[in-house]
């Protein structure tokens, strides 16, 4: 952590000295502590883009936490809004906290999301002796009770855990969201562990957490929202195959500073696309119970512009934001 | 006998020559670590992850290395305490209240050894515990919910008044201005955020080692700036370390205790080593009664918080292995380093890597003894450290402060924020305002009140949800004795209450 700060400093003062620095290492900001999955993307990315010749000297990697990845958006926004030779790493948590304006005044046009990489997809799980033996018995519950079934998730609410569950009920048809339930813990395994417990009737997270759960039994997973089946866990079913349009997946992927030019952001577009076609990084993905999920340059951009605008409105109907 | 050869698969895992090169270099630099204001386990082990990697270890390597690393810093952080009234990490906090009296009373040796002692007898009994019903343990934390917690949060706070025996209004005012400290930041059952004035890096509330390090350590410098040394903590003499045996026997059924109930008190996520130590030193206080004079520094009373949070450091790892649910600031750190070796922790760890779970067992024990050695016989290298003249010492430990302090967000700001509770610290002294329940308040705070909204939230509003299951009654109950029992005693025994001289200065 030590050596965090005199990286900073370091880079601070060849930015300084010289700004055609390109002797010097790309950088890889984790707006978060080591261990998270933006730590992970970092790491993992940045050692692929050496490995796979991208870049010409190993990718810094700094770690720079604080609120929810506000500190070091807004770090990004005012400091080092020219550097083409930074990359920051993102998650379906950036746009959400964009869209809620969680990161004060910042909004998500401040910079330019440049591509995604894969996926953690969202999963609706259930002890193992729940009455729900599909998504559709859950919604019927919900539906002539709302107060019968609480979900536990990992984030606060009105986070992007939060929003699964509204969406599906949303695609239901059914209107009086703000009545669903849901308690924010510590984290996915927290969250099982209510769940489990029969403290809550149902988690909702992402795939990666809920993997040793599924293994030992302890719970099953109702749905995942994704678009086809996800390789490895084949009998569990799609919420869109079960009738709910709902696609909700914890995207991992990056955004580059605003001020860089439409060529230093294609050539950022190519590099990513070259990690995402690689086999060492589709080895990375499996390991690590991650789907596969590549968007890159322009259309990765109007994607996340589409997000931001669902995550606003569904935020302003369940009352998060005014 | 699955246990024994478990063990033997465990052992033939953790004993090859680097890795007890590894358990010593770790117990060393986790010992010194500890010792060091602003620097506890979490940052010893963040501080040390990208050194493993870079040295390229196998996974049992950088385990071993790591969870001596996390033991050595839960024994080094009773050293300061001692010595200098500044606990080395949060869960060290209570110890300072007997045992810097006791240093003060020349008996800084004796205060020394029962509680490596103690911290020894705590982890061995909680790695016994957890190579024996870890998995069986697991179990506990699903029988607490929100209603469970919260009952266990106000068992804590319930015992609080009898915190500072000679003024229980100031005690309860400090924990207030905890509790309100810890209403800063994001609110986690509306998504908004609170008192942050639309800074960003009040987002995520108060770090309560921001707040120990200012309350303690910063306070210190101030008080010695003032007294031109004078009557600073700093510079207490440690003549020669003998064993005090006949004290320490007489402490034996406290360390047991505290063992089991730090232990139990590791295993609850939420609860972690604080609370464990916290609860370990209340309950020992209890059963002494006024006549154990605890406070005024008593063996028992630093045998108490240094077994009970040795104990949970090892019980934090039961929720760690077998369900992935970090129990404490380290234990995620060791979380997240498991993660990146491509190892899930979980409920299947136990039975798809068996030889990664016995080896980190293993290479706790080794780890264990060899800090008994290093805290013990060769206690007086740790204690050189610390006893350089105040004049260089304490612009160290301000050093130390600052850089713990800047690393935790790379910013400025927290470095204010520390600034702003050393004077709040010091004024408190002043005041004689307990700085304990302080930080109590911001630790417990935010989770006493998210598990009340939970709970709330879970039963619609009823209140009588938070009575409703019997591991609650029965908190609530503890509770409720724990606030009346010392009243109803004063009152019976009519005996003046003891000055509590940790406060004093």
């Amino acid at each position: 952590m030590k050596f965090t700060a005199l990286k900073a400093l370091g880079t601070s003062a060849v930015l300084a000295l010289a700004a055609t620095s390109s002797a010097w290492a790309t950088e890889c900001i984790a707006p978060a502590n080591p261990g998270g999955g933006w730590d992970f993307t970092c790491r993992q990315v940045g050692k692929l883009l050496y490995d796979l010749k991208q870049v010409d000297a190993p990718v810094q990697v700094t770690n720079m936490a604080g609120a929810g990845g506000g500190l070091a958006y807004s770090y990004v926004v005012n400091e080092r809004n020219t550097d083409a030779d930074l990359i920051v790493a993102a998650s379906s948590a950036t746009t959400t906290r964009l869209a809620q304006k969680a990161f004060g005044d910042a909004t998500a046009d401040q910079v330019r999301f440049v591509g995604a990489i894969g996926a953690d997809p969202g999963v609706i799980v259930v002890a193992k002796d729940s009455p729900f033996q599909t998504l559709g018995d859950m919604v019927e519950a919900i539906k002539a009770d709302p107060g019968s079934v609480a979900f536990a998730g990992g984030s606060a609410a009105g986070g992007f855990d939060h929003m699964k569950p509204l969406q599906v009920m949303k695609a239901a048809g059914f209107t009086d969201i703000g009545s669903i339930k849901y308690i924010g813990v510590d984290g996915g395994a927290d969250a099982i562990t209510q769940t489990v417990g029969g403290f809550t009737q149902a988690m909702t997270g992402d795939m990666s957490e809920i993997v040793g759960f599924i293994q030992s039994g302890e719970v099953r997973a109702l749905a995942v929202l994704t678009e086809d089946r996800v390789p490895g866990f084949d009998d569990i079913p799609t919420a869109r195959e079960q009738g709910f349009d709902v696609v909700a997946v914890n995207w991992r992927g990056f955004y580059v500073p605003k001020g860089i030019s439409d060529d230093e952001f294609n050539v950022w577009a190519s590099r990513i696309q070259a990690i995402a076609d690689s086999a060492e990084w589709k080895e990375t993905m499996t390991a690590n119970g991650l789907a596969p999920f590549t968007k890159v340059g322009g259309d990765f951009q109007s994607w996340v512009d589409q997000v931001v605008a669902d995550t606003e409105a569904l935020s302003k109907e369940i009352g998060v934001i005014q | 006998m699955e246990l024994l050869s478990n063990l033997a698969l465990g052992f033939d895992v953790a004993l090859s020559p680097l890795t007890l090169v590894l358990a010593v270099v770790g117990c060393f630099l986790g010992t010194i670590i500890g010792a060091l204001p602003g620097l506890g386990p979490s940052n010893g082990v963040a501080i040390l992850i990208p050194i493993t990697f870079s040295l390229g270890l196998d996974a049992t390597a950088a385990l071993v290395l790591l969870t001596s690393v996390y033991y050595g810093a839960m024994y080094g952080g009773r050293i300061s305490s001692i010595l200098l009234n500044i606990p080395g990490d949060e869960p060290a906090m209570m110890t300072t209240l007997d045992g810097y009296p006791m240093a003060k009373a020349g008996r800084a040796g004796d205060a020394l050894v029962i509680s490596g002692v103690a911290s020894f007898v705590g982890a061995l009994l909680a790695t016994i515990a957890l190579a024996m019903v870890a998995p069986f343990l697991a179990r506990i934390a699903y029988k607490f919910g929100p209603a469970e917690y919260f009952a266990l949060y106000a068992l804590a706070f319930a015992t609080l008044g009898g915190m500072a025996s000679n003024n229980q209004a100031k005690a309860a005012l400090a924990s207030f201005i905890g509790l309100a400290i810890a209403l800063i930041g994001l609110d986690n059952n509306s998504g908004f955020y609170r008192f942050t004035g639309g800074n960003l890096h009040l987002a995520d509330g108060i770090d309560f080692l921001v707040a120990i390090v200012g309350l303690f350590a910063v306070s210190e410098v101030f008080i010695f700036i003032e007294t031109h040394g004078k009557s600073s903590a700093a510079g207490v003499k440690l003549g020669k370390v003998t064993v005090p045996w006949a004290e320490m026997w007489s402490t034996r059924w406290t360390m047991i205790r505290s063992s089991i109930v730090g232990f139990v008190a590791g295993v609850l996520p939420g609860a972690g080593a604080s609370l464990g130590s916290f609860m370990t030193y209340m309950m020992e206080k209890g059963i002494a009664g006024e006549k154990g004079g605890f406070g005024t520094g008593v063996a028992k009373g630093v045998a108490a918080p240094e077994a009970g949070n040795n104990a949970a450091a090892g019980g934090a790892l039961v929720p760690m292995l077998t369900l992935g649910v970090p129990g404490s600031g380290t234990t995620a750190v060791l979380l997240a380093v498991l993660m990146t070796l491509n190892i899930t922790p979980g409920p299947t760890l136990f039975a798809d890597r068996p030889e990664v779970v016995w080896g980190l067992i293993a290479s706790l024990l080794i780890a264990n003894f060899v800090l008994l050695a290093m805290n013990v016989p060769m206690v007086k290298v740790f204690v050189k450290i610390l006893m350089v003249p105040p004049a260089i010492l304490l612009p160290g430990v301000t050093m130390v402060s600052f850089v713990g302090i800047y690393s935790l967000s790379g910013s400025y700001f927290d470095l204010v924020l520390m600034i702003v509770f050393g004077v709040m610290g010091y004024a408190f002294r002043k005041m004689d305002i307990p700085t304990v329940p302080v930080i109590l308040g911001i630790l417990l705070g935010y989770q006493m009140e998210n598990n009340l909204r939970h709970a709330m939230t879970l039963s619609g509003g009823d209140w009588t949800y938070l009575f409703s299951s019997p591991i609650a009654a029965v908190l609530w109950v503890a509770a409720a004795a724990g606030f009346i029992a010392p009243m109803f005693l004063r009152g019976v025994l009519k005996r003046p209450p003891v000055p509590d001289s940790a406060n004093e200065d």
